[in-house]
Parts: structure tokens; C-alpha cells; sequence
């Protein structure tokens, strides 16, 4: 077991789209374990994806529950995750062990509906809202090499600018 | 590292003024750092850290002449375009490092009909409250028989938003909508 190297922008890696894992074997597992060493050696990580490690395959990792009173799931390992259905929208703050010293707005929907696989390679499905959504929806664009980056807002979005009405 | 310099430039707003600077300061062999452009009452403002570079090596390796950066020096590097846009300019030498942001944990935000004092009350009732002003922006709007004074400040501080709310609240005395958000900032 080992915490891996975090790949930071602009590493070519974090910008590819991963390929769909074919087969959960020891291999992807022992992976998967180190992949989450990593994410929880890092202070506050709240989630971390394959490709930020240089492994270009649709895996993610989010486990949201330090956060004190949030609906969530505790610790999810998403393979070949799919968003099936998206709801809502807002802004919140973002930041990424791949991005240092920065962090912006971002608007993410506020409600999710997601398939994946877990680690046995069984398929699953589940719902998630607020702030667990958003950090699986920052974990899935990193497979298909977006980062928080892409889709920043001003961070003046808070408040709504205000109008001329005349 | 590279020696800062805190570049302040002002003038009246027209189009094409930060890219003819930032060209100019370019040209002239200038590295920037942060930077804010904003318009405050129709006028173009800007702050610029500018450095004589050490082209993104924090070694401090390939230093040109950064004793030579001075106002007078600057100016009359930009002046094509200082003249062509009527701009003043100013600069001062600071002591400043990048890649030393703060990430703030709580944002305020402030509305009340335009009265004096506004800024100055929320901004000492913060200051007893150990707040920590990162970011903070004011701005007027409504109209000149009935202004709205907004303000906007992001920081840090140890108490609860809730907790910070009501202190606001209670000590401000006044008229004015004060609300206080946590700033959760994921990390993934
Ligand atoms: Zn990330």
C-alpha cells in the first residue's frame, strides 16, 4: 500500500478521457485501495478519480462523510459511473488536489441519479443531492478529462447582479 | 523569488484598456502576478503585481535589472498608451508571495438603504469578532433619490455563520439585511 503521486495541471493526463474498467480483478482492487490511501492522505479530500493519479480508467472515489449533517452515502468506489439524470442547480465553492492555490464557483445541479459498479462488479444505482452530488459530479468530469476549471463561474455569482429595470 | 511591485492604474473606462496595459507592461519585459480590474462610479481601475520575472522560476535565477523598476520608469514605458488613454499611474514596491492564497469559511453579505457609516460599522463589528477580511466589495445601486448601499466581504473566522450573524445583527443597530453563509469549499 502506497499514497500515489497526485498529478497536477497541466499534466496531459488530467485532460484525456478515461476508458471503461472491463474486469474488477486483484489488480484493480489493490489499485482501488491505494487510489483511496491517497485521497485520504490529502487534507480534505473529499473525493478523487482515477486519472489524477495517471490512471486513465473510470474509477472514482467520494466519501463526504466528515461533513457533519449531510445526506450522504459514507464512502462510495464508482466504476464506469453514469449520471442518468440530473436536477436543480447551484453554485458552490471548489477546489482540486490537481489545482493547487486556487479555488472558484462552480454550478453543479443539486440532485443526481447515478448507475455504477461497485468493487464486487455489481451493478448500482443511487441519488444523491447537495453537497455529496456535486463532489461526485467534480469526480466524474475528471474522467472525461474536465477539471473544476472548465467551469468556473465569476465568483461575484454569489449574489445576483443587479438589473436596470426600465 | 522576484521582487513585487503594486501597479495602480486609474482612469476614465473605455474600451481596449487592459489589453493595450497588459500589452505595453508585456513589451517592456514585466511579469504579472494577481491582478483585479474593476470599474467603481464609471472609472477604470486597476491593480497589477508586476515583477521584472524570473519567467515562472521561483529560484530566483535570470533576474534582469529589477533594480531598475520604478514609477517613473514604468511610465515612461507605457506612455503610448498612458497619453492615448489619459490613465495615472502608480507604483509602489511590496513584499508579496504567490501561491499563498487563504481560503475563506465564512461570506457576509450586507444590504441597506445608502446611509454613511455602513462599511465602517459592519467592518468593525467584524474586526471584534476576529474576522479576518479576504475579499470585500461594495457597491451602489438604486437610485439618487433612494441609493441601496450592498457590500459582499469573504474572510475567515472561527465562529459559526449563525453565531456571526447575530453578532452582526445585535451590534449593528440598525436598519440594514446582514446574512452570513459558510463558504464550504470541496476538495476533490
Ligand atoms: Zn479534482
Amino acid at each position: 500500500m502506497a499514497v500515489l503521486p497526485i498529478l497536477t495541471y497541466p499534466d496531459s493526463a488530467l485532460k484525456q478521457i478515461s476508458k471503461e474498467v472491463e474486469d474488477i480483478n486483484a489488480s484493480l482492487l489493490s489499485f482501488i485501495s491505494q487510489l483511496e490511501e491517497t485521497m485520504r492522505a490529502g487534507s480534505g479530500g473529499v473525493g478523487i478519480a482515477a486519472p489524477q493519479v495517471g490512471r486513465i480508467e473510470r474509477i472514482a472515489i467520494v466519501d463526504v462523510s466528515s461533513k457533519a449533517k449531510i445526506d450522504q452515502h459514507g464512502r462510495l468506489v464508482l466504476i464506469n459511473p453514469e449520471i442518468s439524470r440530473w436536477d436543480g442547480m447551484k453554485v458552490g465553492r471548489e477546489g482540486c488536489m490537481s489545482v493547487p492555490d486556487f479555488t472558484g464557483n462552480v454550478i453543479r445541479a443539486d440532485q443526481i441519479e447515478l448507475t455504477y459498479l461497485d468493487e464486487r462488479g455489481e451493478q448500482q444505482q443511487l441519488e444523491a443531492n447537495g453537497y455529496e452530488a456535486r463532489a461526485i459530479q467534480h469526480e466524474l468530469d475528471h474522467l472525461d478529462g474536465l477539471l473544476f476549471l472548465d467551469r468556473l463561474v465569476s465568483r461575484h455569482n454569489d449574489l445576483f447582479k443587479r438589473k436596470v429595470y426600465k | 523569488m522576484s521582487a513585487w511591485y503594486m501597479l495602480t492604474i486609474v482612469g476614465r473606462d473605455q474600451p481596449g484598456i487592459v489589453a493595450q496595459i497588459s500589452n505595453g507592461l508585456f513589451e517592456a519585459g514585466y511579469q504579472l502576478g494577481e491582478t483585479s480590474m474593476m470599474r467603481l462610479g464609471g472609472n477604470f481601475t486597476m491593480m497589477l503585481m508586476v515583477s521584472r520575472g524570473t519567467n515562472g522560476n521561483a529560484t530566483g535565477e535570470n533576474v534582469i535589472d529589477e533594480d531598475e523598476i520604478n514609477e517613473a520608469k514604468i511610465k515612461a514605458q507605457l506612455q503610448p498608451c498612458l497619453t492615448d488613454l489619459d490613465l495615472r499611474v502608480h507604483l509602489d514596491p511590496i513584499e508579496a508571495h504567490l501561491h499563498e492564497h487563504i481560503t475563506p469559511n465564512l461570506r457576509v453579505s450586507v444590504y441597506g438603504a445608502d446611509r454613511p457609516g455602513i462599511v465602517a460599522r459592519v467592518t468593525n463589528i467584524l474586526q471584534q469578532q476576529d474576522f479576518n477580511i479576504l475579499d470585500l466589495e461594495s457597491d451602489v445601486a438604486g437610485s439618487d433619490d433612494k441609493p441601496i448601499y450592498i457590500m459582499h466581504i469573504e474572510g475567515v473566522c472561527q465562529s459559526s455563520a449563525d453565531d456571526l450573524e447575530q453578532a452582526l445583527n445585535r451590534e449593528s443597530k440598525s436598519e440594514i439585511d446582514i446574512k452570513v453563509f459558510p463558504i464550504d469549499t470541496l476538495i476533490g
